[in-house]
């Protein structure tokens, strides 16, 4: 967790995709994923259309294919669980090679896992080529409760911090001859815990003394104003439309 | 001091915590503008609790702080906190933005400041005290003597009456410790340094107060007060070892 995480997901570059407003990229993407979730499952080529699109975003955000890929095992867990589905689902069953799979088990499984991928293929492209900064600035334009992306960021400020001093009371405790190896430790790094969470509530009080210091006042100032033009906001619903047109004919074919 | 108005005035300031403890019996001192005066004083003597009253954080006891003329209250807060620039001791309490920019400007925009006022207001600050290049970079990407001056920055982007300084120099290595001493120099701004290093308190300020238990003990040139050896054992205040304040004096 924290050091670096926030800035591992981005990757730098100056594309069309990375260049557009940050709120535009955040309501496309969420336009996009709820299409692709409301498409039938049974329409099995919107799925490869979709995953084209998809692809041709990559493409003009000068993303390869391999780092797209590679962000996607994220996704694994999730997997796991959909592969279990034809083996446990109640219902009509098929033989494959000898295993007993139940039918509505293999669309159950088939429906996580193209709308999963698609959804997490969109949000790591959303992650790659938007700033972690930008990503707030946009759901604060969107008119997420300020409160919800003021802690955000704080997250984003203190997480390294609050690491780092993890990371010192753990060498504290090991330099004094300890080392978690089994239930019987569970105390002493329960008590770690609870000695970091008191800390932490004690840097946000003199974190809240400093903001006040500075005429703080129970909303955060706007210091960057961003804008879209009407060209940016097409051309990042450009996918979303092209997604809605899929889904349509999904459900009328 | 004269016709112009003194930066800061504390008069019969006395302040109880909540619990009973009893902070401050009665402060009274003066700080005129251009002044660059350390504040002193032995760990518990107050000091922290002074500064907090300086711009109204704390407050409700007795006595009065008037700074730049305006009495600190509820009715001129707004203004009260954006002609006090407190730096805190911790650069990571007063870094809370994601980045150098946005944490030097968060309070002029608070008071309303926006656009190219604004950009130039933190490009200004930012140079001020050499940090212009770090603009863009997280706090937490920073040295620690760098978090320090851009402390020192989100302050003076406020372009505050007074600056006060809560132990400027503690955490730092000597060369950072020497970089913020000539930016404290260059500034055109009064400074009232709350600070255990007597050595760079002689450095800076040429007029030291000493508070303890509660008040103010003495108030005089930093190299004589530091001189007076039973003044100084009587507050708990100790000069590093090999360190005599005559020789500096001396030779300044």
């Amino acid at each position: 967790m924290g050091a670096g995480h926030a800035h591992r997901l981005y990757r730098h570059g100056h594309s069309p995709v990375h260049g557009l407003p940050a709120h535009t990229k955040l309501a496309a993407a969420f336009a996009f994923v709820v299409v692709v979730v409301s498409t039938p499952r049974e329409a099995m080529w919107a799925f490869a259309l979709y995953a084209v699109l998809l692809a041709a975003v990559a493409a003009a955000a000068r993303v390869p294919a391999g780092f797209l890929l590679k962000r996607l095992l994220i996704e694994v867990p999730f997997v796991a669980f959909a592969v279990l589905m034809p083996f446990v689902a109640e219902g009509e069953r098929v033989h494959v090679l000898g295993l007993s799979l139940s039918v509505n088990g293999l669309w159950g499984a088939w429906n996580v896992l193209a709308k999963g991928t698609l959804g997490v293929a969109a949000s790591v492209l959303l992650a790659a080529t938007t700033e972690l900064r930008e990503l707030l600035l946009g759901l604060q334009r969107l008119k997420l409760p300020p409160l919800l992306v003021q802690i955000a960021s704080f997250m984003i400020r203190y997480g390294d911090v609050i690491t780092d001093e993890m990371r010192r009371m753990r060498i504290a405790r090991e330099s004094r001859g300890f080392e978690a190896s089994g239930v019987r430790h569970w105390g002493v790094l329960a008590k770690s815990a609870g000695a970091l969470f008191i800390r932490s509530y004690e840097r946000g009080e003199r974190v809240h003394l400093a903001m006040v210091s500075r005429g703080y006042a129970g909303s955060m100032p706007v210091i960057d104003e961003v804008t879209a033009s009407r060209a940016q906001w097409s051309s990042a619903l450009a996918l979303p439309c092209a997604a809605l047109l899929v889904c349509l004919l999904g459900w009328v074919l | 001091m004269g016709p112009v108005t003194a930066s800061l005035e504390v008069s019969g300031l006395a302040f109880a915590y909540p619990d009973g403890h009893q902070a401050l019996f009665g402060v009274d001192f003066t700080v005129g503008r251009g002044e660059r005066v350390a504040l002193l004083g032995p760990n518990g003597a107050g000091k922290t609790t002074l500064v907090l009253h300086l711009n109204g954080i704390l407050g409700g006891g007795a006595g009065a702080v008037t700074v730049a003329g305006l009495p600190v209250g509820k009715r001129h807060m707004a203004e009260i906190r954006q002609k006090v620039g407190i730096v805190f001791q911790d650069p990571d309490d007063q870094l809370f933005m994601p980045t150098v920019r946005e944490d030097v400007a968060f309070g002029p925009a608070a008071a309303g400041l926006k656009g190219p006022a604004l950009d130039a207001r933190v490009r200004t600050a930012l140079e001020r005290v050499g940090m212009a290049d770090f603009a863009d970079r997280p706090p937490h990407h920073l040295s620690f003597g760098q978090r320090r001056r851009v402390a020192v920055a989100t302050v003076l982007a406020m372009e505050p009456e007074i600056l006060v300084l809560d132990e400027p120099s503690s955490n730092l290595d000597p060369a950072s410790r020497r970089e913020l001493a000539d930016i404290l120099r260059s500034l055109d701004v009064t400074v009232l340094m709350v600070t255990h290093d007597l050595p760079y308190a002689l450095e800076l300020c040429p007029r030291a107060l000493i508070l303890s238990d509660g008040v103010i003990a003495a108030d005089g040139a930093t190299g004589e007060l530091l001189s007076d050896d039973a003044l100084m054992r009587a507050h708990r205040l100790e000069l590093p070892f090999g360190f005599d304040p005559r020789s500096v004096t001396a030779r300044a």
